[in-house]
C-alpha cells in the first residue's frame, strides 16, 4: 500500500503539468481581453503598454514557463520565508493577479477559511446526518421513515440550492427576521455575542448545502446497505446469535461503506471549490465567489490558479479514495 | 429410541405472503431430533427443507415469512415464543449453522479468525485471547493448516473447500449441541465434498453433537444419517432409519426419488428414472396429496384429502393412503 501511494504520487506529478498546461492554453484560447473593462477613453497605444506590463506580448510558451516557475518554484519559496523568518524569497516574482495587483495566494488564502467554515461544516454535517439516515432507511426499507426519507431526499437533491436559499432568505430573513441575509465576512469572533452572531449568519447557508450534500449521499448509504442485507454473510452472521445492532453496524456496514467513501472523498476537492452559486446567494465571499469574479474581469493568473488548485485537490482526493477503499475491503490491495 | 427428544416440531407451518400471492412453503410438519442423531432431509428444490429450518430459529424475515407451529420445543424452550434476546443466546451458541455456498457465506471484509471468534466472545463471554487459542484448536480440528497464522487472513485467501471448514468452525465454537447443515457440500467439487464429509463423520464421532443434515443428494445421505425424511411441497412424506428407506421405501415419491439416481458403480440401467411434471408449489393450503399429479398409483381419494403420516414399520411412517 505503501508503494502503492507513492506510486500514485509520482504519476501524480506529470498528470498535473498536462492539466496545468491545457489549463493555460484553454484560458488563452478564451475570448476577452484584460483592458476591456478600461474606460474608453484611454488611448490604445496606452491600452498596448498596459497589455504588455501585464506579460501579454510574450509568446504563450514563454508566459507558460513563466507561470510555472512563479507557480511552482517561487510561490513555495515565499511560503517557506514567511513560515521561517528566513529571506529565501530574494524578490522573486510571485504570481499576480491583474484585477486587483495583489498575489494570487495571498487572496486564495484570504477567502480559504469563509469557503471551508461555511461549505466545509455544510459537507461534515451532510455526511454526518446521511450516514446514519441511509443505514435506517435501508434496514427499515419502506417504513415511514424510509418514505420519509427518501421524500426529503428527492426535494433536496432536486431542487436547486440557490432556489432553496432564496427560499429560506425570503422566510427567516425578510419575514420572520431571525437571521440575516447577508453573510458578514469582516465578522471576528471575539466574544459570546460575535459566536452568537457568526453562528446565525452560518446556519442558512450551511443548511441549505448541508441538505443537498446529506440528500445526495444518504441515498448511495442506503442502496449500498440495501445491496448488502440481503447477501449470504449476513445470515450468517444472524445465525451466529448476534444482536441486529451488530449485524448491520459491523457486518453490514463495514461492506457498505467502501462506495460511499469514494462517493464522500471525491466530494471534497468541491468543498474547496466553494458552493459557487450558494456563495453568491448568501453573499459569502469565499473561493467560490472568488473565481465568479475573476472570470468575469479576465483575471488570468487567478483563474488559472484557482482552477489548477481544484485540480490538485481532485487529484489527491481520488488517491485518497482509493487507498481508503483499499483499506475498507481487503480484497483490493494494490500492491 | 425413548429418550427425551432434544428437539420436537409440532404442526409447523409457514407461508410467504407477498402482494398478490401466498406461497404455503412448509405445511404442518412434525419431526423430532434425539441428542447425538444425524437426522438427513431430503427432497428436491422448493420442498421446504431450508425454510423448516430457518424458520425454527427466527432466521426468516418476517413478513414476509408467517409462521405457525403447535410447539417447537428445543430442550424445554418453546423456541418461536421466546423472546428474541432469548433465541440469539441459543442460535449460534446450542445450534450452530452452516451454510450452502461457502463462497457468500463468510463476511469479506472481516478476518476468518475475528468471525469465528465472534460468537465465542458474544456467547460464552471468552477474552480475545481465550477465543483466539480456542479458534486456533477450531482450525486445526477442521484441518487447516498453520491455523494460527491462517486466523489473520481474509475469507477471499481461502478455497472453497477451507471456507467450508471455516464455516464448520465457526458453527462449532459454541459446542453446539445441534448442527444444521444446510447443502453444506453443494456448491463444492466431489472431491472436497468426500473430505468434507468425512470431516463431519470424525467430528460426529468427537463431540457427539446431533446434526440435521439438508441434501438433495441421497448418496450422502446413505453415508451419513441415521434416520431420513423426505419433503415434498412442504410435507414429510416419509420418515425412516437409513437402512430401512434405502431397503424398503414406501411412499411413491421416495421410491422415484431413489430410482432417479445413477448408480456409479453397478450395471448400467437403459434410462434413468425421471419423475415426470413439475414440483408443486402451493399456493393454497394443501387440500390433497401434493403428489397426487406426478403420482403412478394415485386414486380418488389421493386428489380429496391430505393423507397423514402413519407408521408402516419399526421405525419408519409414511404419508400415503395406498401404505
Amino acid at each position: 500500500m505503501f508503494v502503492y501511494t507513492i506510486r500514485r504520487s509520482l504519476i501524480a506529478i506529470p498528470t498535473l503539468l498536462v492539466i496545468s498546461l491545457i489549463l493555460f492554453l484553454l484560458l488563452d484560447l478564451a475570448p476577452g481581453d484584460p483592458t476591456a473593462q478600461l474606460p474608453l477613453t484611454i488611448p490604445h497605444d496606452v491600452k498596448e503598454r498596459i497589455r504588455e506590463s501585464l506579460g501579454l506580448g510574450e509568446p504563450i510558451h514563454v508566459r507558460y514557463a513563466l507561470w510555472l516557475v512563479q507557480f511552482f518554484v517561487n510561490e513555495p519559496l515565499h511560503l517557506l520565508s514567511e513560515l521561517t523568518g528566513w529571506d529565501l524569497a530574494d524578490d522573486r516574482q510571485r504570481v499576480i493577479s491583474w484585477q486587483s495587483r495583489s498575489p494570487v495566494v495571498d487572496i486564495v488564502m484570504e477567502r480559504l477559511p469563509q469557503t471551508l467554515w461555511v461549505v466545509g461544516l455544510s459537507y461534515v454535517i451532510g455526511v454526518l446526518i446521511a450516514i446514519p439516515v441511509g443505514i435506517v432507511s435501508a434496514y427499515r426499507q419502506y417504513s415511514w421513515f424510509d418514505q420519509v426519507g427518501t421524500f426529503v431526499s428527492m426535494v433536496g437533491f432536486s431542487i436547486p440550492t440557490y432556489f432553496t436559499g432564496i427560499l429560506l432568505i425570503l422566510v427567516f430573513s425578510v419575514q420572520l427576521g431571525w437571521l440575516p441575509s447577508l453573510y458578514d465576512t469582516t465578522l471576528r469572533v471575539t466574544d459570546w455575542q460575535s459566536f452568537l452572531a457568526q453562528l446565525r449568519q452560518m446556519i442558512m447557508p450551511v443548511s441549505v448545502l448541508a441538505l443537498y450534500n446529506a440528500a445526495q449521499i444518504s441515498r448511495f448509504m442506503r442502496a449500498s446497505i440495501l445491496d448488502n442485507l440481503n447477501l449470504d454473510y449476513v445470515r450468517t452472521a444472524r445465525a451466529k446469535g448476534l444482536h441486529e445492532r451488530i449485524v448491520v453496524l459491523v457486518h453490514v456496514l463495514r461492506n457498505s461503506l467502501a462506495p460511499v467513501v469514494t462517493v464522500v472523498a471525491l466530494g471534497v476537492p468541491g468543498v474547496f471549490g466553494g458552493a459557487i452559486i450558494t456563495e453568491q446567494v448568501f453573499k459569502v465571499n469565499g473561493l467560490g465567489q472568488l473565481l465568479i469574479i475573476s472570470i468575469q474581469a479576465n483575471d488570468l493568473p487567478m483563474v488559472q490558479t484557482l482552477a489548477f488548485i481544484f485540480a490538485v485537490l481532485i487529484v489527491i482526493f481520488n488517491l485518497v479514495a482509493d487507498i481508503l477503499y483499499g483499506l475498507l475491503d481487503p480484497r483490493i490491495r494494490y500492491d | 429410541m425413548n429418550r427425551e427428544p432434544l428437539l420436537e416440531v409440532r404442526d409447523l407451518s409457514v407461508s410467504f405472503h407477498s402482494r398478490d400471492a401466498v406461497v404455503h412453503a412448509v405445511n404442518r410438519v412434525n419431526f423430532v431430533l434425539h441428542p447425538g442423531e444425524v437426522l438427513g432431509v431430503v427432497g428436491e428444490s422448493g420442498s421446504g427443507k431450508t425454510v423448516t429450518m430457518m424458520a425454527l430459529l427466527g432466521l426468516l424475515p418476517s413478513p414476509p415469512a408467517r409462521i405457525s407451529a403447535e410447539a417447537v420445543r428445543f430442550d424445554g424452550q418453546k423456541l418461536l415464543s421466546l423472546p428474541p434476546d432469548r433465541l440469539r443466546a441459543i442460535r449460534g451458541h446450542r445450534i450452530g449453522f452452516i451454510f450452502q455456498d461457502p463462497m457468500t457465506s463468510l463476511n469479506p471484509v472481516l478476518t476468518v479468525g475475528y468471525q469465528i471468534m465472534e460468537p465465542m466472545r458474544h456467547h460464552l463471554g471468552l477474552t480475545r485471547v481465550q477465543a483466539r487459542d480456542r479458534a486456533v484448536e477450531l482450525l486445526d480440528l477442521v484441518g487447516i493448516p498453520d491455523a494460527a497464522r491462517r486466523l489473520n487472513d481474509w475469507p477471499h485467501r481461502f478455497s472453497g473447500g477451507m471456507r467450508q471448514r471455516v464455516m464448520i468452525a465457526l458453527a462449532l465454537a459454541c459446542d453446539p449441541q445441534v448442527l444444521v447443515a444446510d447443502e453444506p457440500t453443494t456448491a463444492l467439487d466431489v472431491t472436497i465434498q468426500a473430505q468434507i464429509l468425512e470431516l463431519v463423520r470424525s467430528l460426529r464421532e468427537k463431540v457427539g453433537m446431533a446434526i440435521i443434515w439438508i441434501t438433495h443428494d441421497l448418496g450422502v445421505i446413505a453415508g451419513l444419517a441415521d434416520r431420513v425424511m423426505v419433503m415434498y411441497a412442504g410435507q414429510i412424506v416419509e420418515q425412516a432409519g437409513v437402512g430401512t428407506l434405502f431397503e424398503a421405501a414406501s411412499h411413491p415419491y421416495t421410491r422415484a426419488l431413489l430410482g432417479s439416481v445413477p448408480d456409479a458403480g453397478g450395471v448400467r440401467r437403459d434410462r434413468l428414472m425421471a419423475i415426470t411434471g413439475q414440483a408443486a408449489v402451493l399456493y393454497r393450503p394443501p387440500e390433497a396429496c401434493p403428489f397426487h399429479s406426478r403420482c403412478d398409483e394415485a386414486v380418488a381419494r389421493c386428489r380429496e384429502e391430505v393423507p397423514k403420516r402413519h407408521s408402516c414399520g419399526e421405525e419408519h411412517d409414511v404419508a400415503c393412503f395406498r401404505r
